[in-house]
């Protein structure tokens, strides 16, 4: 059976898409809790399979039995189940938390809302797991396919919201697939491991360069680098809460790690300094001016939300700065932070939904110290998780910061230390704002009636998965040093 | 110059398609337009696969006895060809969830002109 984990984790899910519908028309409730079944199973394989093989040699599964050039293969390897592992517990405690949510933000729409969830999430899956690159593209379609689906289920403008990100991200597939094409023409081969064999001999052909530049714009374009970021805050804003608390976390996490694979694997550090040696410096300035854009713009919305992503614009630019330094430190920062990230901000959307469901907005301007009383617990872990953005040791952002600030010292790279370092200060103001609001009194405020403001905190289902995000951050920054040594052997070299 | 550009013409054919379905995408007003130029858009891609697969004067990737062709390189590449079979298939799937959304918006908001919609939403 162990043999076989490749192939489980994207099935269950695939399964579970199947059976819910199914199920869904004779029973409506068992959607949710099918949805929950599935997403237990594919984190349970992926858990199994992170612990057995992190050491190991990766595991390559050929579909079939044809194997690869001729045949498809997933690459069970560090990288990839990492990956899988991280976006799998972290769908599973969202799509846990959704149920109270669901029911008053989408009442009717709970079957195809779970339906598009899983097919969502074997999108994803597949996307990390393939080691096929037009594979790689239908997986890509199909995650991308049902988040239009998950954005346009929500509020009255989301569908139009979804429309431009429909246009955006096929443009995005479209020029990755066609780089995919002038890939094909040179190499002769779609099995990534097959072609980064060949890449050293063909690396001089303005063709293969062509090909990597319109990959990773591709990608750019999904994993929302800053310049092509458009879709992103609409998108995000105006989705429902459970939706995009999935697929903030999880959706441009994973075409981050594509550009990783492209970049770093397919066409490896010694061939890109060698051949193409602005490439990683142009994709670094652009995700550090994505960094400071995104803290930016997050301090002017008056929206929870919206604050939100744009500060995911932010944080994905740490991700992909990153790993554009190309040495061990970078890289294991940015891996943490893809972690990090995904659990910091599950937990942050996982509050804004909290509040939207008690209070019906996430109006940062009609905050106020009420809500320290009201929710508590909510509260709490909403600092845990703000107090992580900005980086204060011990909470797990922290070390990510860290490490990718030995990253640009090592390459001398000052801009981008000075960068990181404004950063920290840009995500201090916007959330000390909320803070403030929530803990500190406004005198010019009127005295609330005492009576009137009690405990009004969600039920259990919504509390428990926040909480878990929340301690999560603190075991997290704990363990990092554990973490990091895992994560350094992944290091390509 | 004008050698450069014969030789090449299948791929200034793609680029000029491309060139068109992104300005569709991007200047046209109507939601609708934006859809075929995404449609275009995604056609010359399509396009540009079959072309690099095509030979001259190579036969279809089929095995049969009054088609006499031994070597190998006398056949065309079939894959570029099932590859596209997918990507039409996925394309198709994106122009059905995008006209979902154009209908869905349209009884929101009964416009399907974005400069209108924009004004609506405000």
């Amino acid at each position: 059976m162990e043999q076989q984990l490749p192939a489980l984790i994207p099935l269950s899910y695939l399964a579970f898409a199947a059976l819910i519908p199914l199920v869904g028309l004779w029973k409506k409730r068992a959607c949710y809790w099918l949805a929950v079944a599935g997403s237990l199973l594919a984190t349970l394989f992926s858990t199994i399979g992170f612990f057995e093989y992190v050491n190991e040699e990766p595991l390559r599964y050929f579909f079939g039995g044809w194997e690869p050039p001729v045949g498809i293969e997933f690459v069970y390897d560090g990288l990839s189940s990492f990956f899988v592992l991280v976006i799998n517990a972290v769908a599973f405690l969202v799509i846990y938390h959704s149920r109270v949510i669901g029911q008053s933000e989408f009442p009717r729409k709970t079957l195809p809302y779970y339906t598009l969830v899983m097919l969502g999430m074997l999108g994803f899956n597949g996307m990390i797991l393939t080691g096929d690159l037009f594979n790689l593209y239908v997986f890509l379609e199909i995650s991308s396919l049902s988040s239009y689906g998950l954005v346009a289920i929500g509020e009255k403008r989301a569908p139009y919201a979804a429309y431009r990100y429909l246009l955006i991200g096929t443009v995005g597939g479209t020029l990755y697939l066609l780089g995919i094409g002038f890939m094909y023409t040179i190499t002769g081969t779609l099995n990534i491991i097959d072609m980064a064999a060949m890449i050293p001999q063909v690396i001089d052909s303005s063709v293969a360069v062509t090909g990597l530049l319109l990959m990773v714009l591709g990608m750019g374009i999904k994993a929302a680098l800053f310049p092509i970021h458009g879709w992103l805050p609409d998108a995000y804003t105006y989705a429902a809460s459970s939706s995009t608390a999935l697929i903030a976390p999880v959706g441009t996490k994973v075409a981050a790690y594509v550009m990783i694979r492209i970049v770093l694997y397919l066409f490896g550090i010694p061939v890109i300094e060698a051949n193409l040696w602005p490439f990683n410096l142009i994709i670094g300035t652009l995700a550090a001016a994505g960094i400071l854009y995104g803290s930016i713009m997050a301090i002017g919305q008056t929206e929870l939300k919206r604050m939100l992503a744009y500060s995911s614009v932010s944080q994905i630019g740490y991700i992909i700065m990153g790993f554009s330094l190309a040495n061990p430190l970078g890289y294991v920062g940015a891996l943490l932070h893809v972690l990090n990230h995904a659990v910091m901000k599950a937990c942050l959307f996982l509050v804004a939904a909290n509040l939207r469901l008690k209070e019906g907005h996430t109006d940062i301007s009609r905050f106020d110290h009420t809500y320290r009383k009201k929710y508590p617990v909510t509260m709490l872990w909403f600092t845990v998780a703000a107090i992580s953005m900005i980086g204060l040791p011990p909470l797990a952002g922290f070390f990510s910061k860290w490490y990718l600030a030995m990253g640009t010292i090592e390459n001398n790279n000052w801009i981008f230390l000075a960068v990181i370092l404004a950063s920290s200060l840009l995500n201090a103001v916007y959330f000390f704002r909320i803070l403030e609001r929530v803990y500190m009194k406004n005198p010019e405020q009127p005295e609330a009636d005492k009576g009137a403001v009690g405990r009004n905190e969600p039920g259990y289902s919504m509390l428990v998965p926040t909480a878990i995000f929340g301690i999560a951050l603190f075991v997290i920054g704990f363990t990092n040093a554990y973490i990091v040594s895992t994560l350094m052997q992944f290091f390509p070299n | 110059m004008l050698e450069f550009i014969y030789a090449h013409y299948a791929y200034w054919f793609t680029l000029i398609l491309l060139c068109i379905g992104l300005y569709g995408i991007l200047m046209k007003r109507n939601l609708v337009k934006k859809l075929v130029g995404m449609t275009i858009f995604q056609a010359s891609v399509i396009l540009f696969f079959v072309s690099i697969a095509s030979k001259w004067e190579a036969s279809v990737p089929v095995k049969a006895y009054d088609l006499p062709t031994e070597v190998v390189a006398n056949y065309m590449n079939p894959l570029p060809h099932t590859l596209m079979l997918t990507a039409i298939v996925v394309g198709v799937a994106t122009q059905g969830v995008a006209f979902a959304l154009i209908i869905n918006i349209y009884r929101r908001y009964k416009t399907v002109d974005e400069q209108e919609l924009l004004d609506k939403i405000q």
